[in-house]
């Protein structure tokens, strides 16, 4: 009986009303006449879709740096990668695999300045990086608007300049991972490519965190003090964090782009860390500690109840309450997770 | 004034936390107009005693004390600070506890000012009401002239030099309507010598006004010349309570320190006669233990103890070597330099320390054992790291980190479940057998050990130095020992310093004299300590 | 003389955040083409709009809280009241009462909410309270679209959805539109002066004075600065940070009533949220920083906040010839100073902390490092 009680305080309330509120709509589904192969379907293409962006949120979790809510700056690192690609005239798997070449650079651009920047402050760092977030975005917004950007499906038709709010990939590698090896069983599709590439982030993200360097970082986050004492430059970890973060950032909202069929630019970046954050949260995150585990079951559960809610409560009340249900859930737990005491106090 | 009731008295006070005896039959008063020098080292056992006073929340959740406390004759019991604030009892911290941007005025009246009510306070209630900044600043003049200083009732404490801090900190006490006594503890710790002594003359002064005082003091001049009568504590006992008349500083430094028994003196390892760690006018600014000019030597293979009282600076000595606070002078470790401000370029200078705080720097307390260990020579070293894909890249070699841990936890005799438990979990004992652990994986040649035995029971204790003892005699390990356990530092130490106001007082043999050290302790000149540095 | 360019380079990197902002208006002016009597009106109707919103903020940046970004709350509060207003068909300035008694509890309530979240979130004050808001936000659309019309009958058919269910997107606020405004209207030659208007934020100015001088402005100010300290000394830390966060919320929701009818109409969803970003805006752009904001740093800063609102999208078009490029760069401008004045606190307090440990050191040390070399 303990036990229990030490696992629910351990994984928090707000995590096991949303599992069962899945397991709920999961289970209503059918009832309300809603078909699982598809709603299955949706759900793992959407955690294809939006898991790197959570994985991305680990290293800095995990150095200390709190919840990145700057990820907008490795979004526009990646915006820049997929735009650069297809004005070069790249299509199919090699345009995916430029775009994330010309990503890789950019992210380590902005996440080294980043990673200066909340170096030089330290408190309040999530509001500052949430604002520096929001600066870049509209900066870009600009640049996108005078980038010398050529090819017609890019830009604005009659203008035939700047770039569209949303620039279709059905020309170039939409859906490239979702379809790649793809295993149909009856309606349910199971997008293999997908998720052998969040795998293989998984995986890459893994395996650093067990390096020398991914080490440091853990103890950084763990104890800065007892870091330095050992030789460990606090401040550098921090900012590798920072970079790694970013990058994945980037090839993150690659990932969506192909699975989404667009590429949004302007504001759409705007807001699109807090979605990132709320799951890995859910996933049983802190704002100190962060593992694979909680990148996969959060995604999983809050894209999740992202997919099902709209079909099957609409089915029951006939209104979509979704997005109300979505905005409370997300930031509820940003706030749960905030005001919760973390588990060292010193 | 045998027939007064004493202001103050404290019968048959007694405390123990979880066992372990703080306080025992402590009986002492205080009389009117009467100024009281407490001395002690630390953890003598005054800081407690002065909670029990304000009946901080702290004592009574670690199960109360034995023995009463009575004011004016009438036993108290109060249950927090402000109770005791109420019955006329003000405490000067050795911390400022002042509001920066506020001024001297302002400061001493605050959450106590003199207010102006009106209509609001009627629906909104009285802290609605204007500040009467005029009366204000009266009673702030009416109780800057009682200390009998000059002080600017407007001026902003951030703007302040640091005597006026005090004389604001101790006008905020006397400004309460009632005060009976004052609690000053180590009020000339952050003053210069003509501050304390301006301190001094006013808290004369205010005695004569009938406010009685109890003075905590290192200094034990400073004691001699304010105080009435002295009471010494020492482990928890209060061993003397003389009038001040006819004693002299080295009486009161012998009883300070001095054990009936002789410390027991064990073998000594021989060390050789080269010059194995050479500090020359180290400073170090480290908050608290700052370090101001240090030289010393330490001979190949010796244990060398560095004492004093808390505050003075012998902390920072070992953490300014390793580069944890910025410093600067001299290092030389067997003839080569050792790089100051660098952690990682000390580590791998076949050194290593343990240190003092050992949940804030010491551990990784969320971690497991394994990681406590073998972290620092992975970082420092790039030990326990195996690598991949042929040698692409190393990943960390969990197992040799585990062979590593079980290799302690066996010689160390740490208690664990397994050496997958988090450091959290572990008694404070054997959290410090890891602290150890962890600096011997570096496989040092020099060692630095702060404050070893702090808070850990009597057998870890024991283990502890002996561990030590034995790396320095088998592995010939030179140990520089910083504690502030005198009598650990006689039983295991070839020769122990004694650091006074950032400095080097003196280096004796553990052999010497108690009241030596007593003296060296108290910053007090001494003739007859002629061999020191 | 070197003595004055001393002063002055104090005096810039102090107020650095509000010469840069100065400096791009001044720039944004002429190419905006717009003549000085168009930028002078509309910036004393828009003065009137926004100023009352700003004070929100004050208090809890005296308390030690920092920006308030909670304070959406507040706005959300006095836009639930207007939506009543307007629903029960009252009009004018009545109308804007009816909102203010309805808004104002609400406001208290959720102030207090607040507070209570913030005050479990010390250190990291700001982050959460802007969470809060959008917390708040998927609460708010709740009410809207779903209580409203289905628990709480909508009875006006301008009110309600097209479809029916909840409340509209937009909300024409025609019946109070300048309810307050329009009571006393002075013209001077092509300028209009809302005087009742002017009147209830010099009021409020009065108010804030007034308040920096009771015993409670005096314990707002000594948390602000020692939270330790003061609750040694006998103050209720938690309950006076709770207090802060009321009133901001308070008036935050009459602050957002007053925006709100001079605008004369409001993006139900979206009009609290841009009231907390140009709020925020504005006082740090005033020369206000985490710790620190006065009255003079609220006018200041709306006064030049929208100086480049007026001329920003204009002085884009004439520019790079796109509307656009103007817009996006007003609100980068928006958020970048936001960073920067943040960034600069930030940097600035480990400067000084660094800078006070270096005093520290003291002359025996300095003495002794000297004598090495």
């Amino acid at each position: 009986m303990n036990r229990i009680k030490a696992f629910i305080t351990d994984f928090g309330w707000p995590r096991i009303i949303i599992a069962l509120f899945l397991l709920g709509l999961f289970i209503s589904a059918p009832i309300v006449g809603v078909k699982l192969g598809p709603s299955f379907t949706d759900v793992f293409n959407r955690f294809g879709q939006n898991a790197i962006m959570v994985l991305a949120l680990v290293p800095m979790v995990q150095a200390g740096c709190g919840l990145n809510f700057g990820l907008p700056l490795g979004i526009l690192a990646g915006l820049l990668g997929s735009t650069l690609a297809m004005q070069l005239g790249f299509v199919g798997a090699p345009g995916f695999i430029v775009a994330i070449l010309i990503t890789i650079p950019f992210g380590l651009l902005f996440g080294l300045g980043y990673g200066k920047l909340l170096n030089k402050v330290k408190g309040e760092e999530m509001t500052i990086a949430m604002y520096v977030g929001f600066s870049a975005v509209m900066l870009f917004s600009i640049l996108w608007l005078v980038l010398p950007y050529t090819k017609a499906d890019l830009v604005m038709g009659y203008a035939g300049e700047g770039l569209r709010r949303s620039i279709s990939l059905e020309k170039y590698w939409a859906k490239l991972l979702n379809d790649f090896l793809a295993v149909r069983i009856g309606d349910f599709v199971f997008p293999t490519g997908l998720m052998l590439f969040v795998g293989l982030c998984v995986l890459f993200i893994f395996v650093f965190m067990r390096t020398r360097t991914g080490t440091a970082l853990t103890a950084v986050g763990s104890n800065p003090d007892y870091a330095r004492a050992s030789g460990v430059s606090v401040e550098r970890m921090r900012t590798v964090s920072t970079v790694v973060s970013t990058v994945l950032g980037g090839v993150g909202i690659l990932v969506y782009q192909q699975s989404f069929g667009f590429v949004q630019v302007y504001d759409a970046p705007l807001y699109m860390a807090f979605p990132a954050v709320s799951a890995l949260l859910i996933g049983g995150a802190s704002v100190t500690k962060a593992s694979m585990v909680n990148v996969v079951i959060g995604t999983f559960l809050f894209q999740g109840m992202l997919t099902m809610t709209p079909s099957v409560i609409n089915s029951v009340l006939k209104t979509d309450m979704s997005e109300v249900i979505r905005i409370i859930v997300s930031n509820g737990m940003i706030i749960y997770a905030l005001t919760r005491k973390t588990k060292v106090t010193k | 004034m045998p027939n007064e009731t004493p202001l103050l008295s404290l019968e048959g006070i007694s405390k123990d936390f979880y066992g372990n005896v703080v306080l025992e039959d402590v009986t002492f008063s205080v009389g009117r107009g009467q100024i009281v020098g407490l001395v002690g080292e630390n953890g003598a056992g005054k800081t407690t005693l002065m909670r029990i006073l304000f009946g901080m929340p702290v004592i009574a959740e670690t199960g109360g004390f034995k023995g009463t406390v009575s004011l004016d004759g009438k036993p108290v019991a109060f249950k927090s600070p402000f109770d005791a604030l109420d019955a006329g009892i003000g405490m000067v911290h050795q911390e400022f506890s002042l509001i920066p941007g506020f001024t001297t005025t302002e400061n001493i009246t605050l959450n106590r000012e003199t207010m102006k009510s009106n209509l609001a306070c009627d629906i909104f209630g009285s802290r609605m009401s204007v500040l009467d900044r005029a009366a204000m600043r009266k009673r702030a003049s009416v109780a800057i002239e009682r200390l009998g200083v000059k002080l600017d009732p407007d001026m902003l404490v951030s703007e302040m030099p640091v005597g006026h801090k005090q004389f604001t900190e101790i006008a905020r006490e006397i400004d309460r309507a009632n005060v009976k006594l004052l609690v000053l503890d180590e009020p000339t710790a952050v003053l210069t010598e003509s501050e304390a002594e301006v301190l001094l003359a006013s808290l004369r002064t205010l005695a004569s006004q009938g406010i009685s005082i109890i003075f905590i003091s290192h200094r034990l001049h400073e004691i001699v010349k304010v105080a009435d009568r002295i009471v010494v504590l020492r482990d928890g006992k209060a061993v003397k309570d003389v009038p001040t008349a006819g004693t002299t500083v080295h009486d009161i430094a012998k009883w300070m320190v001095g054990r009936d028994v002789q410390a027991s003196v064990t073998e000594l390892s021989t060390c050789k006669e080269n010059t194995f760690l050479s500090v020359e006018h180290l400073w170090v600014d480290m908050p608290g233990e700052t370090v101001r000019d240090v030289s010393f030597e330490v001979r190949e293979g010796e244990i060398f103890g560095i004492g004093g009282l808390a505050g003075q600076g012998k902390l920072g000595i070992a953490n300014g070597i390793m580069g944890l606070f910025p410093g600067g002078g001299k290092v030389t470790v067997d003839g080569k330099d050792i790089p100051l401000n660098d952690p990682h370029g000390v580590l791998n200078s076949h050194m290593a320390s343990v240190s003092e705080d050992r949940r804030g720097v010491g551990l990784l307390l969320d971690e497991t054992l394994e990681w406590n260990i073998a972290f620092t020579a992975m970082q420092a070293k790039g030990e326990y790291l195996t690598p991949v894909l042929g040698g692409l890249f190393k990943l960390r070699d969990e197992k040799a980190m585990k062979k590593l841990a079980e290799q302690y936890v066996k010689q160390l005799e740490i208690k664990c479940t397994g050496t997958k438990q988090r450091a959290m979990e572990l008694s404070g004992g054997n959290q410090q057998k890891i602290c150890l652990a962890k600096a011997f994986a570096l496989n040092p040649r020099l060692l630095f050990v702060s404050e070893p035995t702090r808070g850990i029971d009597v057998g870890a204790k024991a283990i502890v130095l002996e561990t030590l003892r034995t790396y320095n005699r088998e592995f010939g390990m030179t140990i520089v020992m910083i504690s502030s356990e005198l009598e650990e530092l006689r039983s295991i130490c070839h020769r122990i310093a004694i650091v006074d106001e950032g400095k080097i007082a003196g280096i004796l043999a553990p052999t010497a004299d108690i009241a030596e050290f007593g003296l060296l302790m108290s910053g007090e000149p001494d003739d007859k300590n002629g061999d020191a540095a | 003389m070197t003595l004055k360019a001393d002063k002055l380079g104090k005096f810039l990197s102090d107020n650095i955040v509000t010469v840069i902002f100065l400096a791009l208006t001044l720039v944004a002016i002429p190419f905006s083409r717009l003549s000085g009597t168009y930028i002078l009106s509309n910036l004393i109707d828009r003065f009137a709009r926004s100023s009352f919103l700003v004070f929100a903020l004050i208090l809890p940046i005296m308390a030690g809280m920092g920006i308030n970004f909670a304070m959406v709350l507040g706005a959300t509060a006095g836009q639930i009241g207007l939506i009543f207003a307007i629903d029960n068909n009252i009009m004018g300035v009545q109308g804007l009462v009816y909102a203010s008694l309805l808004g104002m509890p609400i406001s208290i309530l959720l102030g207090w909410f607040c507070g209570q979240i913030l005050n479990r979130a010390r250190g990291r004050e700001m982050v959460t309270g802007f969470i809060l808001g959008f917390f708040m936000d998927g609460v708010y659309q709740f009410f809207g679209l779903y209580v409203m019309g289905w628990l709480i009958p909508i009875k006006t058919g301008q009110v309600a959805q097209i479809d029916g269910g909840g409340v509209r997107n937009t909300l024409g606020l025609e019946s109070v539109r300048g309810g307050l405004d329009k009571i006393i209207s002075l013209k001077i030659g092509p300028f209009a002066f809302p005087i009742v208007t002017f009147a209830v934020i010099a009021l409020l100015c009065v108010f804030i004075i007034w308040f920096r001088k009771t015993k409670l402005g005096q314990d707002m100010r000594a948390i602000g600065q020692e939270q330790g300290v003061s609750h040694s000394a006998g103050i209720n830390v938690d309950r006076t940070r709770i207090l802060a966060i009321v009133i901001s919320t308070l008036l935050a929701c009459l602050g957002q009533i007053i925006y709100l009818q001079n605008m004369g109409n409001m993006f139900t969803y979206t009009s609290q949220r841009q009231a907390g970003y140009f709020a925020a805006a504005a006082i740090l752009v005033g020369g206000a920083t985490v710790t620190r904001a006065t009255i003079k740093n609220v006018f200041i800063g709306v006064f030049l906040v929208h100086s480049l609102y007026i001329t920003m999208p204009l002085a884009g078009k004439e520019l790079f010839d796109s509307a656009m490029i103007g817009q996006y760069m007003s609100d980068f401008i928006n958020f970048g100073i936001i960073s920067l004045a943040l960034v600069l606190h930030a940097w600035r307090n480990r400067r000084n902390a660094d800078l006070a440990r270096a005093g520290l050191r003291g002359g025996a040390a300095l003495a002794a490092a000297g004598g090495d070399k």
